[in-house]
């Protein structure tokens, strides 16, 4: 078998080894029973808020498209749990992958074969980040289906939001695989949920008290971490299409955090990407188990 | 031919303790070793170097002539780590299927069926891992670091979870290991066991080897000891090639004799004569 042929085999091994394992995890009940949960609430939300705005009577000649705020400002709440949910995810099939699994002794019975630490992790990063893409989008399409079912509304470029929950669970699959690497379990969730606090709400709670030193410093942190800004991308493509007084409001975004961040976003999160698999396999491959 | 596994000058230090200091330790093909120590001794830190989990401070470590760790030792080293845990969702045939994928073995049913009855665990191919008790699981580690016919299998403390039966099982197996040419270096508290079935020896100490050889002449000579008619009478420095002379003089001083032997001190009383009885 050639070596390319040979690594392709481990990956799948090693990958369909770390799905059996995410799959028996209790979180992912949690976090599909969360999901259940938010799919049925978000329906019964829509349809109530959808039938609230038609009786609104606007006056004053300001135009504004009630049913494109509404569809618009819930789509993007969708999106906001959406990614928190795949983020809870994201982090607790990653958790374990390296220290988690050393201390409780599964991983040294992997490690003494003849695969190599760098296909051990880059399966376990492509099972993560598998199982969490099927998630988002799953979870994403049912919201659009249930906001374009409850109002009519489809937002202009669906594919968009889609693409930026996927890349941004990534990001995050990417950066707990790091944390699981230097950190114990505990540490590496309280590691990651902080990051995504820090960075979201920090720009949000800066759009709100109109402050731009906090603005400053969440879009900084927005782009050291940039699970966020393709968060912030991709809602902001949802709605970029939208003309008049309800674009002017639409663009504030559901929380104020809507922002296009440029053609270099994905380029960067990609050079992100790397630059931390390169980190978590050198810290890997020094280790001692 | 290179030897099994090959240590020299072998050092390894966690930031301020020194878990091994200057090791030298071949184990030839074939041969079976015990690795006896205390807690703490290093043996574990020893183990894991060889199968490349824990990066030597210093020293130089090949198996069968490439250096531990990489890809090509790897391929024909088999693994039981001390502290170890299968996922609760495989069952005993998934298992070493896994495993035989990643060993890159061929060996295919045939190859499991036959570990899982050389470990006693037949009737379990089935059983999830999560319903086997310790010492099952400890079999199934066992069969695990058999896959892909090893050259060199590394076993830490194997027997530790193991009921008697189990135990000789597993004596039994490390004779077919040997019978066959395949090297094991057996780390255990059992000194017994270690008595019973190993080759050769080595005694580790703080980090230092401080004793090797073969079972019997590491048990060092204990005396004589005489049965007469006002009881046992005991000549410590004595050895076999003295009873004779001891049982002459005794006899001419007018006492009975009833028997006479030879007294060897085990290996558990050289251990513990190096190491001291304290415990860690």
């Amino acid at each position: 078998m050639s070596r390319a042929r040979e690594t392709a085999a481990d990956l799948g091994t090693i990958a369909g080894y770390a799905l059996r394992e995410a799959v028996r995890r209790r979180a992912l009940v949690v976090v599909v029973v969360l999901t259940l949960g938010f799919l049925a609430l978000y329906a019964y939300g829509a349809n109530e808020a959808f039938d609230e705005v038609s009786h609104f009577a606007h006056g004053g000649g300001i135009e504004i498209d009630d049913q494109v705020l509404t569809g618009s400002t819930l789509l993007g709440l969708s999106m906001f749990v959406t990614l928190f949910l795949g983020t809870v995810l994201a982090v607790f099939v990653t958790l374990n992958a390296v220290r988690g699994d050393a201390e409780r002794g599964l991983l040294q019975p992997l490690v003494v074969r003849p695969v190599g630490r760098t296909t051990l992790l880059l399966a376990r990063f492509l099972a993560a980040a598998a199982l969490c893409v099927a998630y988002v989008l799953v979870v994403y399409a049912a919201a659009v289906a249930i906001t374009g079912a409850a109002g009519g509304y489809w937002p202009d470029r669906p594919v968009a939001g889609g693409v930026a929950l996927a890349a941004a669970v990534v990001i995050v699959v990417g950066f707990a695989l790091v944390g699981t690497t230097l950190l114990s379990t505990t540490a590496n969730g309280i590691m990651i949920f902080g990051a995504g606090l820090a960075a979201g709400l920090l720009g949000q709670i800066g759009s709100a008290l109109d402050s731009s030193t906090l603005e400053q410093i969440a879009s900084i942190a927005s782009w050291v971490l940039p699970f966020e800004a393709i968060y912030q991308d991709g809602l902001h493509a949802l709605t970029a299409d939208i003309g008049g007084a309800t674009g002017v409001i639409v663009e504030l975004g559901p929380f104020g955090g809507a922002r296009d961040a440029g053609p270099l976003l994905y380029p960067y999160a990609l050079a992100y990407l790397s630059v931390a698999g390169l980190l978590a396999n050198r810290i890997f491959a020094r280790s001692d188990l | 031919m290179a030897d099994a596994l090959h240590a020299a000058q072998l050092v390894k230090s966690y930031r301020s303790t020194r878990a091994l200091d200057g090791v030298d330790l071949r184990v030839a093909a074939g041969e079976l070793v015990g690795l006896l120590g205390p807690n703490g001794a290093g043996k574990s830190t020893l183990t894991k170097i060889a199968c490349g989990l824990v990066r030597p401070t210093s020293g130089r470590v090949e198996v069968l002539g490439r250096p531990a760790g990489s890809k090509a030792a790897r391929a024909r080293t088999g693994y039981l780590a001390e502290l170890f845990r299968f996922p609760g969702w495989a069952n005993a045939d998934e298992l070493l299927a896994l495993h035989q994928r990643l060993a890159r073995s061929d060996g295919g049913a045939a190859e499991r069926a036959a570990l899982l009855e050389h470990v006693g665990l037949q009737e379990a191919a089935e059983r999830r891992v999560e319903a086997m008790s310790k010492g099952m699981q400890q079999r199934l580690g066992i069969a695990q670091a058999l896959i892909g016919d090893p050259a060199l299998v590394l076993l830490d403390e194997p027997t530790s979870a193991l009921d008697p039966a189990g135990r000789r099982t597993v004596r039994e197996l490390l004779e077919t290991l040997r019978g066959r040419g395949v090297a094991v270096l057996l780390n255990s508290h059992l000194l017994s066991e270690v008595e019973l079935v190993c080759d050769r020896v080595v005694i580790v100490d703080h980090g230092k080897v401080i004793a090797e050889g073969k079972p019997h002449e590491l048990a060092a000579p204990g005396g004589v000891e005489v049965e007469t008619e006002h009881g046992l009478r005991r000549f410590p420095d004595a050895r076999r090639e003295d009873v004779p002379q001891i049982v002459a003089r005794l006899v001419a001083e007018g006492e009975p004799i009833y028997g006479a032997r030879v007294v060897a001190a085990t290996l558990e009383e050289t251990y513990l004569q190096l190491v001291g009885a304290g415990a860690r």
